[in-house]
């Protein structure tokens, strides 16, 4: 028998990650993956899975998912508002970084992410999903990854590896960090700008608009005066670079990035904020700290820390 | 000549080889680039999550927590890549393209401004020996170079909104494929069948950077009937 979900409303943008696809760039083949590293090892965590099993990610507006089959244990990480709504039609709130118990007929509705962006569903034994390239990771504009590289539709069929739903449930806490100070390195164009404007960087802040997705984050602040050149020869990106097109205005680039690009890059996110980053909603205003290599290096010392303490 | 390694963030290195863009600092990279590579696949060094070569750089970019920048750098610092020869390595493609009209929608602009004939421009374009700078932007998509000094154009004031998957364009000393349909802005002299990119295929991409390419020119009805592989 064959165990799966029905897709009865995809969510806004929802998508299967892993840990990325590595070993492809110099190929035009961006790693991709999850975007919150540590609420995705939170979701496997609280099924008992590997921490690398790929899970169903999310964006503001979730799925409304019907269970076909054998009872499953799944957990949903993040701050997520969500109900589980029994065959009978009974409702009851869903609790977040909390595995529970599905059955044949359930559905999962996960209506909305609170102030945050991105949560994650994960299943025990895990989806059963299409590996390309060593990584179940969606790419949705080259249609690279399962689901035929595919935001989730209606009426797909997630199917699932028969899961264990006698497997221990388990409860973590977790908290968002409310700050809002990204620390960042000096990018390779740094010295491209005016004093002013990297004054103003580090020290005006800058919001994040409603053009953001796992390609890029689009903000609005005070604009950045390049001296030099407002193009430079095109060269591979990293993840979490900041760059500053001719309008002045920053674009971090995330996990999802083209693979070379031509515009000076002012900073790059430091990787034990960039989760942090990415949950920041439309709106929200962020400032960012100047820090070396050492710091960052410490920082994720501290981040890693994190993830052991599960 | 490597010039100058620098950190990317915390999690990346930046291989800079000077400010020329020309084959002869593109081989550098490409060297630095193959030798990476082939110490990733035979575990020689561990935590590289990706290398990509541009023009002239490449960035490493690693696992953090795996490696350090610093082992990087002194593994780069302590080899001998430079050494190497390109050709072992690296091989030569041929592209089926098609110059009809249909689908070189601009080669009648490139005669008036180059004073070249039709026939001219395609027999340039056929004869050059195109080297792969890099690959990239989206999947598969090749920058190669370079073209012959006559057909040096740029790029379109305004670029087309859709252009198809296939299509091959020029600018500056620039040739380029379309692996994907997209908007862009390249001067497009003609068309290829043939599929670059395909991710379910073992070699993902039929041209890595470093690669030759050469193109063929073929008829229309060759271009409707071509069956990749």
């Amino acid at each position: 028998m064959s165990n799966y979900f029905k897709v009865l409303r995809p969510g806004i943008n929802s998508t299967f990650q892993d840990l990325g696809r590595f070993g492809l760039q110099h190929l035009g083949i961006v790693a991709s993956g999850c975007m919150d590293q540590l609420l995705f090892y939170i979701s496997n965590k609280l099924v008992g899975n590997k921490v690398s099993e790929g899970a169903l990610e999310f964006a503001y507006q979730g799925p409304l998912l019907e269970l076909v089959g054998e009872s499953a244990l799944v957990a949903v990480s993040g701050k997520v508002n969500f109900n589980i709504i029994d065959k009978n039609g009974e409702t009851k709130k869903g609790m977040s970084n909390e595995s529970f118990v599905v059955s044949n007929g359930d559905k999962i509705d996960i209506l909305s992410t609170i102030n945050s962006v991105y949560g994650y569903l994960s299943i025990l034994g895990g989806f059963k999903l299409k590996e390309i390239k060593g990584s179940v990771s969606t790419l949705v504009k080259a249609k690279i990854g399962p689901n035929n590289g595919d935001k989730l539709k209606i009426d797909d069929k997630i199917f699932f590896t028969k899961s264990n739903s006698a497997g221990e449930t388990k409860k973590i806490e977790f908290e968002f960090d409310a700050d809002n100070t990204i620390r960042v390195m000096k990018g390779s164009q740094f010295g491209y700008f005016s004093k002013k404007s990297q004054q103003y960087f580090f020290s005006k802040e800058y919001k994040v608009t409603r053009l953001t997705d796992r390609m890029g984050m689009r903000l609005e602040g005070e604009k950045l005066e390049n001296m030099v050149s407002k193009n430079i020869k095109s060269e591979g990106i990293t993840k979490g670079s900041i760059q500053i097109p001719g309008d002045g205005q920053p674009i971090v680039l995330l996990s999802d990035h083209p693979t070379i690009g031509g515009y000076p890059k002012i900073a790059n996110v430091i990787t034990a904020d960039y989760d942090k980053l990415v949950q920041k909603i439309q709106g929200s205003k962020i400032k960012f700290k100047l820090v070396d290599l050492v710091v960052a290096e410490s920082a994720f010392q501290d981040y890693i820390a994190k993830f052991n303490k599960f | 000549m490597l010039k100058k390694i620098s950190n990317i963030g915390d999690c990346g290195i930046t291989c800079d080889f000077g400010d020329e863009v020309n084959k002869k600092t593109n081989k550098e990279v490409i060297k630095l680039f193959n030798f990476i590579q082939e110490s990733v696949n035979s575990k020689k060094i561990k935590g590289i999550l990706n290398y990509t070569p541009s023009y002239n750089k490449l960035i490493i970019n690693f696992e953090l927590g795996k490696i350090k920048s610093k082992e990087i750098i002194e593994f780069i610092k302590v080899s001998d890549y430079s050494k190497t020869t390109l050709s072992e390595k690296n091989k030569i493609v041929e592209i089926p393209i098609c110059y009809d009209e249909e689908f070189a929608l601009d080669i009648k602009r490139l005669e008036e401004k180059t004073k070249l004939s039709f026939k001219e421009i395609v027999n340039d374009h056929l004869n050059t020996d195109f080297f792969v700078y890099m690959i990239g932007f989206v999947p598969g998509q090749p920058f190669l170079g370079d073209l012959n000094k006559k057909l040096y154009h740029d790029r379109l004031d305004t670029p087309r909104v859709k252009i198809n998957k296939g299509s091959v364009g020029i600018v500056e000393k620039f040739c380029t494929i379309y692996t994907f349909e997209s908007p862009g802005g390249w001067n497009i002299v003609g068309r290829t069948p043939l599929d670059l990119f395909n991710i379910n295929k073992k070699n993902t991409s039929m041209l890595s950077p470093g690669d030759t390419v050469k193109f063929k020119s073929i008829t229309k009805k060759d271009l409707s009937s071509f069956k990749n592989e």
